[in-house]
């Protein structure tokens, strides 16, 4: 069942965060950890996946998440080629697997997939050779493994535990795939207290079922928290008939340093970004001082590093 | 026939003496992960360095890494002071195939280019299969392929040799 891990229990893919076990978690965040001083070196690259080819299969366009994993790969001295299929091969028909035996075929031995159809990556995982490994770099609304990954890097670098944190999610959660692995992990890592805040229309029916506290007041739902997570409001989002108007969403929904100050005075604020400013957050929250939105960036290098040397080093490739 | 090897800290007492002499101020001690910075630490201490002790986890430097993967435990390296034309003596427990002391060797020059490197190792027990020497060795001995040499500390910060 559990396609991302090999038979003795290592990574083989990154597909999702559902399910994958808290021992593995917890290494990505360590080995994370080992990985942040090489950005801070003369020489800002290892040599752990030198002569490996990595692809950036990005079927939707993303300039930070792309170019954070390019970096990453980099600095572990991989060859990466950068594909921006939806404005190549695929506007000339060409499926998604064929461009996926071609790069094969080019001696790839890792394809980092942004897709907008739920469950893309787990596709192409079930079709590639043993020794090549699938990154899940956003698929639809169903997960962003990474970005989750940077968050729970990010809060525990900032709040150091997980066990005594309560931590807020605020926005659309509906449409996004962000939202979904931070549960997933915030719920394995053990944060006793995990709540999502937003309008009916914005919140998936029985998103309880995951283990979260609901709230559609947010002053009352940010009372006591330790961690607030933003989402971003698709802009698209707002041209149905979900939302009245941004000024709407904001004055219900935007965080601004008013309704901030209901959480607790050491509170740190998150965004996976980009961000709307004036939308679900105000600028003088996102630039204030309780913002961790810009750390959260850097990390993701350290975080997207490690899980692609966990990969590598799994011994098929 | 090794039935009891020497006391480690008596080889790390003979190890620090014959280092004394060619120690200069600027020196900067390093320890591999993890024997070797047990080993640093008290030379350190021994010798009254006057730099701080600098460590190194050469996990991402390994050239087995494709086939054996990443150290579940990966330490951060920690380098407190610039390696630039910096003497450094590079410590590690046991000398043996030269693989973790060329791996560390790569990763200091990924921070600066040190004006010298010497390696100083408790045991040295043969087997070399890289041009890599060590320049103080507290005990040099032959020990057979299949055995091995480890050093393990006790929780109250003693450190033993063994040979299994």
């Amino acid at each position: 069942m559990n396609r991302q891990l090999t038979q003795d229990g290592r990574l083989r893919h990154l597909l999702t965060l559902d399910g994958l076990p808290r021992a593995i978690i917890t290494q990505i965040l360590d080995t994370a950890e080992s990985f942040m001083d090489v950005g801070e070196r003369e020489v800002k690259k290892v040599p752990l996946l030198r002569g490996k080819s990595i692809f950036n299969l990005f079927f939707e366009p993303s300039t930070r998440t792309r170019t954070t994993f390019e970096i990453a790969a980099k600095r572990l001295s991989a060859d990466v080629v950068n594909l921006n299929i939806a404005t190549s091969s695929q506007t000339k028909g060409e499926a998604i697997l064929d461009t996926v035996d071609n790069l094969a075929a080019m001696h790839a031995d890792m394809f980092i997939v942004r897709h907008s159809q739920s469950g893309a990556a787990h596709f192409i995982a079930q079709h590639v050779a043993p020794h090549i490994s699938v990154v899940n770099a956003g698929d639809g609304r169903h997960a962003h493994p990474t970005q989750g990954l940077l968050d729970m890097f990010t809060i525990r670098r900032f709040k150091g535990e997980f066990h005594n944190l309560t931590v807020a999610i605020v926005g659309d959660v509906l449409h996004s795939r962000v939202a979904r692995s931070q549960i997933h992990a915030l719920t394995t890592l053990g944060v006793p207290e995990v709540r999502v805040i937003g309008p009916k229309t914005l919140l998936p029916t029985g998103v309880e079922q995951m283990g979260v506290k609901v709230f559609h007041d947010m002053e009352a739902g940010l009372r006591g928290c330790d961690v607030v997570i933003m989402l971003r409001l698709q802009n698209e989002r707002m041209k149905g008939a979900r939302l009245p108007s941004a000024q709407e969403y904001f004055k219900f929904f935007g965080l601004t340093p008013e309704k901030l100050a209901l959480a607790k005075p050491d509170a740190i604020v998150m965004h996976p970004g980009p961000m709307n400013r004036g939308v679900e957050i105000a600028s003088e929250v996102a630039d204030g001082p309780q913002s961790v939105i810009l750390p959260q960036v850097t990390y993701g290098i350290a975080v997207r590093m490690a899980v692609m040397a966990m990969l590598a080093g799994t011994g098929n490739a | 026939m090794h039935a009891s090897l020497p006391d480690a800290n008596t080889l790390i007492a003979r190890l620090a003496d014959a280092i004394a002499p060619t120690l200069t101020p600027d020196t900067l001690i390093v320890g591999i992960h993890t024997g070797g910075v047990w080993v640093a630490e008290r030379l350190h201490a021994l010798l009254q360095c006057a730099q701080p002790l600098g460590t190194l986890d050469i996990s991402f430097y390994r050239d087995d890494f494709s086939r054996i993967g990443l150290h579940p435990q990966v330490k951060p390296s920690n380098l407190p002071v610039d390696l630039e034309g910096r003497a450094i003596l590079l410590v590690d427990d046991v000398l043996h195939s030269g693989r973790t002391v060329r791996a560390a060797m790569n990763e200091l020059f990924d921070y600066g280019r040190p004006a010298s490197i010497r390696l100083a190792v408790l045991v040295d027990r043969g087997g070399h299969e890289l041009p890599i020497r060590p320049d103080f060795a507290g005990l040099t001995i032959t020990v057979p392929d299949h055995q091995n040499i480890h050093l393990s500390r006790l929780d109250d910060g003693h450190l033993t040799l063994s040979l299994a």
